[in-house]
């Protein structure tokens, strides 16, 4: 429905889009996700027609778009802090779109009513968006964003400012929202529980390319690369030679899972398959420091020569900081990852 | 088209009305003005600039000229960034209407201010009266003059970006350590700093170029370059060395404008704006009370008793005689009664300021666009100029350059609203110009992205959000137009005279029944200014907020 075949945008000397090759299927949600300057704003940008490419072009069910203008382009965005008309209240921002249309002023009321009802702000029609809590500032962006039905709709951060348990609950909504509309939509954003909580599909970009592009679990069991993983929030990442079904690594001999890729590599192990056993056996560490994390608790562990490892404990058997430790790998947990360099 | 042509297309599109206005009606007079002084028999003698540069007199009035404007700038400033504070920041019962008050001044016909001055200050005077004190002679009447005449520019331009500041950057400041004194300079004053400096500069030029003031309490004395070119022109009718004088201060002014262009351009960015009613409150603390009383003891002393002295003046005769007299046309000095001019000059300024906010409007609408060139900025320094060339050689261009074909327009009305719009809309882009450059462009995006096409994102985004400027700018226009005298003198028509044609013309005329005439008539167009100020304020507080 969506695609991008070799955008390129630059900035001065620095591709902020470097040769993007990206499609979204009709009713997709994609979710394109990346750490604050890897180009997916920018991403946004073209394809609303906001920044012109350098090379490459975006289609749009099929159609080019090359020299067609941002409001002829038929696309919803929602801006990163909303960007609601100061001057306007609720209901002439939401019916905003409609009236570039020149839709009937009925039509825009009861369009207005609905969207509103959709987005749980029924009869808020009349008040002033200065008013408005940045959640309700948000949804009124979304039903701005929705009102003149775009073929796309696009999210620039969608729940970037607003606080954890509000963002938790409207990831939900709207995931049950786009499920119900049928929209297709292409979000960016630089948090992963939001992007995997979204997304049919999630897109990683590092430097203007993407680095990795498939579904939610997928990219989360096997990240493409140190990069992803790393991104992902993985910190046991480290250099290996894997022979067989082990790998010799800084931690010592680690476990791989059968058809790793062989050779020299990136491992790495997810904090869940760091096992903590008694200080007499497996790899020697001391507990640096634990954090709660809720349903369980990240230990932070100090091996006597290598790198730093995290493990994920129970809450109940979670040693305390300074106490000595042993600890062994499942296999299950291991991810032999591609080169970095090379991906 | 790609998206960078298509801006560089529209910005063209926006530009060439106002490009082709002032072309028409400032470039092409200033030019035959300049060539009919400095051509003698088809031949051009640039020789002749040296020759009056040499001369000592010459020089002196350019060294007067010069520092007088930067000591009238700096007192102005100094006096009215109080007061422009405690109009943005502040609540107060009566505010809309002082707010009038002070920019009166500003309107009123520079002659009058002259002789409300010397009414105070000079011989015989309120001061001379009570303490025995004149300034007259000293250098003082003609600095408090320009400041009372000022005072508005800085509270309007300052203020009106001041009162839309968001107050949370200072706040967040303040919590980050920075006193309140630091937190003002280090926050608040940088983003008011293109305000001030295009405050500063306009103060500059209009004291810079001061005419009638010099004229009546600089006597023997004290001459601007101004008042220079006049005298040349109509009493020693030395044409030439009035076209140098011209070229001069040309340059002067010119120099200045790309300075200001430079600086203003590295401070201006997007500021945080938030609706003006939001920041103000009432006074709290000594301090701000202190404030507030000093501030209002000023606009007392320096700006309402020079205009309780004009009025107390026109009243100085039994049974309103000399408003009576007004109403007659007594067949000397007028083909028309004198109170025929009130109408005159409310409708000149009106269509005056259609075409001011419309050339300025559009010139600020391509100015404020994204990515401006070289060219586009010289364009925006350009559009200063007409405030800076002396508004006597403007009139009198008008007057030799399109009284023939390829444009004539000879005893036409239009002339009039023409030559004021021209000295209007450089007023209506600095007063835009800085709020059109703050409005954040992804709002414009957001609407463009929702399907407006460009012309409806300026109206729909920065229209709303600039309204408030464009009344302001509009009120300024007409302020100025009202009170235009330079050139308006030149081409009104004796039978259509505008107002401060009209006093200027009772004063030039001996006899009590005159003067007190050109009293009276002086305290109608300032009554017909603070009425019209008044109605611009109550339009702008009610539809605050609303489109």
């Amino acid at each position: 429905m969506l695609g991008l075949e070799g955008a390129t945008v630059r900035f001065g000397g620095r591709a902020a889009l470097d040769g993007v090759d990206l499609d979204v299927a009709e009713h997709e949600v994609a979710c394109v996700l990346g750490p604050s300057g890897s180009g997916k704003s920018t991403l946004l940008r073209t394809v609303a027609g906001l920044q012109g490419l350098d090379a490459g072009r975006v289609f749009l069910d099929g159609r080019d778009l090359t020299g067609v203008p941002a409001h002829r382009r038929g696309v919803g965005l929602m801006f990163q802090d909303h960007q609601l008309f100061p001057q306007r209240d609720v209901g002439a921002n939401v019916a905003f779109g409609l009236r570039m249309r020149g839709a009937a002023r009925a039509e825009q009321d009861a369009r207005v009513r609905e969207l509103l009802d959709l987005v749980g702000l029924p009869g808020a029609a009349r008040r002033a968006v200065a008013a408005l809590s940045g959640g309700e500032q948000q949804r009124v962006a979304l039903a701005r964003a929705l009102a003149p039905r775009p073929r796309l709709l696009m999210l620039d951060e969608p729940l970037g400012q607003l606080d954890r348990s509000l963002r938790e609950r409207l990831v939900v909504e709207l995931r049950d929202l786009f499920g119900r509309l049928g929209t297709t939509v292409l979000a960016v954003t630089h948090d992963q529980g939001e992007a995997f909580a979204l997304a049919d599909r999630v897109v990683v970009m590092r430097d203007g390319r993407i680095a990795q592009s498939g579904t939610p679990l997928e990219v989360w069991q096997r990240p493409a690369d140190e990069f992803v993983a790393r991104f992902l929030g993985f910190d046991n990442v480290v250099e290996a030679t894997v022979a067989g079904r082990t790998a010799d690594t800084p931690w010592g001999k680690v476990p791989v899972p059968e058809g790793s890729p062989q050779g020299p590599g990136t491992l790495l192990v997810r904090p869940a398959g760091v096992r903590l056993v008694d200080a007499s056996e497996g790899l020697r560490c001391t507990v640096a420091a634990r954090t709660f994390r809720g349903t369980h608790v990240a230990v932070h562990l100090m091996p006597e020569q290598s790198p730093r490892l995290e493990a994920a404990c129970p809450l109940r058997a979670a040693p305390e900081p300074g106490d000595e430790v042993g600890v062994v790998f499942d296999a299950a947990e291991v991810v032999v990852l591609g080169d970095a360099s090379r991906a | 088209m790609t998206p960078r042509t298509r801006r560089g297309a529209a910005r063209f599109g926006l530009m060439a009305l106002p490009v082709v206005f002032f072309a028409v009606f400032f470039a092409y007079p200033v030019a035959a003005i300049v060539a009919r002084g400095l051509q003698v028999d088809g031949v051009w003698r640039l020789g002749r600039v040296v020759d009056v540069l040499a001369q000592p007199d010459i020089r002196h009035v350019l060294w007067f000229t010069t520092w007088q404007a930067l000591a009238s700038t700096a007192l102005t400033l100094l006096v009215a960034l109080p007061g422009a504070y405690v109009f943005a920041r502040m609540d107060f019962p009566g505010k809309q209407a002082l707010r009038a008050v002070v920019t009166v001044p500003f309107v009123l016909p520079t002659v009058v201010v002259g002789t409300a001055f010397l009414a105070l200050v000079g011989r015989g005077g309120l001061l001379d009266g009570l303490w025995g004190v004149r300034l007259d002679t000293t250098v003082w009447a003609i600095l408090l003059a320009h400041v009372f005449f000022n005072y508005a520019v800085v509270v309007r331009t300052v203020g009106g970006l001041w009162a839309q500041l968001d107050p949370r950057q200072e706040e967040a400041a303040r919590v980050l350590g920075a006193s309140r004194l630091a937190a003002w300079r280090k926050v608040t004053l940088p983003a008011l700093g293109p305000a001030v400096a295009a405050a500063a500069l306009m103060v500059f030029l209009f004291t810079f170029t001061s005419f009638g003031v010099v004229q009546i309490l600089g006597g023997p004395t004290f001459s601007t370059l101004e008042v220079e070119i006049y005298r040349q022109t109509s009493e020693i009718f030395d044409l030439s060395t009035a076209a140098v004088l011209t070229i001069v201060q040309f340059g002067a002014v010119g120099a200045i404008l790309v300075v200001h262009a430079w600086t203003v351009r590295r401070r201006e960015g997007a500021l945080r704006l938030v609706d003006a009613s939001l920041t103000a409150g009432r006074p709290r603390g000594a301090g701000q009370w202190a404030l507030l009383g000093s501030v209002l003891a000023t606009v007392a002393v320096l700006l309402v008793l020079p205009l309780a002295v004009l009025v107390q003046r026109s009243l100085d005769a039994p049974g309103f005689a000399y408003y009576q007299a007004l109403t007659h046309a007594d067949g000397g000095t007028f083909l028309v009664a004198p109170i025929d001019a009130i109408g005159n000059s409310l409708r000149y300024a009106a269509v005056a300021t259609l075409i001011a906010v419309l050339i300025g409007g559009l010139a600020a609408a391509a100015l404020a666009r994204r990515g401006a060139g070289r060219l586009v900025r010289g364009f925006d320094a350009l559009l200063m100029l007409p405030l800076g060339v002396s508004a006597v050689t403007v009139g009198f261009g008008f007057l030799i350059a399109l009284d023939k074909p390829p444009l004539n327009l000879r005893g036409s009305w239009i002339l009039v609203p023409l030559a004021q719009a021209l000295v209007g809309a450089p007023f209506v882009v600095r007063t835009m110009l800085p709020v059109l450059r703050a409005v954040d462009e992804r709002l414009r995006e957001a609407a463009a992205v929702l399907g407006a096409p460009p012309w409806r994102v300026w109206r729909e985004v920065d229209l709303p959000i600039v309204r408030r400027a464009l009344l302001v700018a509009a009120g300024f226009a007409y302020a100025v137009s009202l009170g235009e005298f330079g050139a308006t003198v030149f081409i009104a028509r004796p039978d259509n005279p505008t107002l401060p044609v009209a006093v200027a013309r009772l004063l030039g005329r001996a006899g009590d029944l005159n003067y007190g005439q050109a009293m009276a008539l002086s305290t109608i167009l300032m009554v017909v200014c603070a009425v019209a100020l008044l109605v611009l304020e109550r339009l702008r507080t009610d539809r605050t907020g609303e489109f």
